[in-house]
């Protein structure tokens, strides 16, 4: 029963963690309806600036900022450098230059600090805290809930409570009407990117250090894990990726603590496959009067 | 005769087939042993590519699974060779065997991929074939009683038949496996594409609902189209397999099976000419990249990081401006300049719509990569 309960928030804080990236992922889901595989990439660079600012600066609050700065600006400059000149009327080309930017970042990262892993340190302990007598929650791990949990309230409230919100929302919803509404769709669009960058640059700092550290391929996973979760939850729901996320982390919990470790990657592709043979759309979707 | 002949497909690809390998041949008897090995390498990947680009082009599936399909061909080949090896089997069948088992795994579970697939649309498949590719390290390590882990496996090749000779050289018989192999797969893809089957694809990947009113069935075609890739694919694996004489988890890479896409982008999505070039890039860039890190790395410490990474580099740069600016690839930039050069002598335009050209080309598939 102990174990079961260590697993248990264990795989809460790491789903927490797959839930933020697979938020990400909706973000451009939502507003340009492609699934952005360099969204793993990116956050491997971010992942990398966020090391390179700590170790010269000593502060991991720096380095943190630093990674969600970059991720902004990496997030922006993919979408205005590359994804605004693809061919749109062909769907592929998008998913194709995005896998461009994943082999050329992780080029650059290779050749800017070799295929070492960098360890990281977390700014709490790992050591769970004991309530009567029981370990449940270690202080890194509160440290990532509260973290996901105000990066979701804050977008939640920035879409449903502000300007820019409503306008974000109006130009994924319907594109032409907002434009003639007076709304800057392209720029929209290039805070949707922006935002995800930040997001995803965000979730993989929380997870990589707890791992074996920064690697241009750290990220690969956790990538297959957030898509795995935003396909369980349905791409179009930022609240099924939470529900997905949060799931997978348990499956991936469960499944190497009970079994060995090695099997979870191969679990999560089975849960993959049968999602997408039973509900293309997602377990949370309802049924669509269209499918495009 | 050369008019009849264009229009009859197969004998003209026969005959097209026919003088490549004739020409193959002689090549191999030109080349030095290594440029043979790099021929019977580009084979390989040439059965992969051209199997993805008839999936990416013609169907409209895109897979970053071509990789772990290899992989699977490729340890297929491995465990069926030592199988085979042990109960005293030899050559010929000592290769016939593990190539049709490479073949027969990656078909099976292509099928298994594409029926997922046929459900599907393309960043939902994608996003499937991908995490197979990712996962295929941790099949290796799991399982790694009976596929060797890291370490993969080593794959049992006889040399060259003693009728050849004792001097011939085992890079020039491993070439003549490959380019056989890559021969009967475009072949057989190029009469495919060419074929009812063909246009079936064509017609789902342009319009789902439109190509099911005429009656095609679309989620058949678009399994029976993965698995005819996927075992391509299988072959490629196997041969390469066979050319290196080992399997191992690493030669399969998220990388590779991009460069695969990148490959088949590159040539020109659908375009079995394009699969060429796409190959050929696949052999010469990193060999390129390697000549020019050497140059450029002052260190060696720089050297070896830019070793295999400055060719990642550039593959990710050309994957992306060739996305934006040339959508149809190598492939239909020559086509295009050819029908420029070609187009006055044209008599009438009847030509243009429903009689076959007497374009010299390998196939007809690249007039349909255009958008």
């Amino acid at each position: 029963m102990d174990r079961f309960i260590f697993l248990t928030v264990d795989g809460l804080s790491r789903g927490a963690v797959f839930a933020a990236f697979a938020l990400a992922l909706v973000l451009i889901w939502r507003g340009a309806r492609l699934v952005n595989f360099s969204q793993g990439a990116m956050a491997a660079a971010t992942t990398y600036i966020a090391y390179s600012v700590t170790t010269a600066s000593g502060s991991y609050w720096l380095g943190l900022a630093s990674a969600v700065a970059a991720g902004l600006v990496i997030g922006a400059l993919t979408e205005r450098l590359v994804m605004r000149r693809v061919d749109p009327s062909r769907p592929l080309n998008a998913v194709i230059a995005a896998l461009g930017i994943v082999l050329v970042i992780q080029a650059v990262l290779g050749i800017l600090y070799g295929s070492a892993y960098r360890a990281m340190d977390v700014p709490f302990s790992r050591r769970p805290l004991s309530i009567g007598g029981q370990a449940v929650l270690s202080p890194y791990d509160l440290f990532v809930f509260v973290t996901v949990a105000i990066v979701m309230i804050a977008l939640g409230l920035m879409f449903t409570r502000t300007g820019v919100g409503l306008k974000m929302r109006a130009a994924a919803f319907n594109p032409d009407m907002a434009r003639l509404l007076g709304v800057d769709v392209g720029r929209m669009l290039t805070l949707s990117w922006a935002l995800a960058g930040a997001v995803g640059g965000l979730a993989a700092l929380l997870v990589v250090p707890t791992e074996l550290g920064a690697h241009p391929h750290a990220t690969d996973l956790v990538f297959v894990y957030a898509f795995t979760a935003a396909v369980v939850g349905g791409l179009d729901s930022p609240v099924g990726a939470v529900g997905g996320g949060l799931c997978v982390g348990l499956v991936l919990s469960y499944v190497s603590g009970y079994s060995g470790s090695d099997l979870s990657a191969v679990v999560i592709l089975a849960v993959l496959t049968v999602v997408l043979l039973v509900r293309p759309a997602g377990l949370l979707s309802r049924p669509a009067a269209r499918q495009v | 005769m050369l008019d009849r002949l264009a229009r009859h497909r197969l004998a003209r690809h026969l005959l097209i087939a026919v003088v490549a390998g004739a020409g193959l041949v002689a090549l191999t008897y030109a080349l030095p042993p290594f440029r043979n090995y790099q021929l019977a390498t580009m084979a390989a990947y040439l059965c992969a590519t051209a199997g993805l680009t008839v999936l990416v082009g013609l169907s409209g599936q895109l897979s970053l699974g071509h990789g772990a399909l290899m992989a699977t061909g490729a340890y297929a080949c491995a465990l069926t060779s030592a199988e085979l090896g042990d109960a005293g089997v030899t050559a010929p069948l000592l290769l016939l065997g593990p190539l049709v088992a490479a073949i027969v795994a990656a078909a099976v579970v292509g099928g298994v991929v594409g029926l997922a697939g046929a459900r599907l649309h393309g960043p939902y498949l994608a996003g499937l074939t991908l995490t197979l590719t990712i996962v295929v390290p941790a099949i290796t390590t799991t399982f790694a009683d009976q596929l060797g882990g890291d370490q993969g496996l080593s794959v049992l090749v006889e040399p060259a038949p003693a009728g050849l000779g004792i001097a011939f050289p085992l890079e020039r018989w491993q070439a003549w496996i490959a380019c056989t192999a890559a021969l009967l797969t475009m072949l057989l893809l190029a009469n495919l594409t060419g074929s009812r089957f063909g246009r079936e694809l064509r017609a789902v990947r342009d319009d789902e609902v439109a190509a099911r009113l005429a009656g095609i069935d679309v989620g058949r075609t678009k399994v029976v189209v993965f698995v005819v890739s996927a075992a391509a694919a299988g072959l490629g694996g196997g041969i390469l397999a066979v050319l290196t004489q080992s399997v191992s988890p690493g030669a399969f890479s998220l990388a590779f099976s991009l460069f695969l896409l990148m490959a088949v982008v590159i040539g020109g999505t659908g375009s079995l000419a394009g699969a060429v070039w796409g190959a050929l890039l696949l052999v010469a860039l990193p060999e390129l990249t390697a000549l020019l890190s050497d140059n450029l790395a002052t260190s060696p410490r720089l050297a070896e990081r830019l070793d295999g990474n400055l060719s990642l580099l550039v593959f990710g740069l050309v994957l992306i401006v060739v996305t934006i600016v040339l959508p149809t690839g190598l492939q239909g930039l020559f086509s295009s300049a050819a029908g420029r050069l070609r187009r006055p002598s044209r008599p009438s335009p009847v030509d243009l719509t429903h009689q076959p050209t007497t374009d010299t080309e390998p196939t007809d598939a690249q007039h349909t990569s255009t958008p």
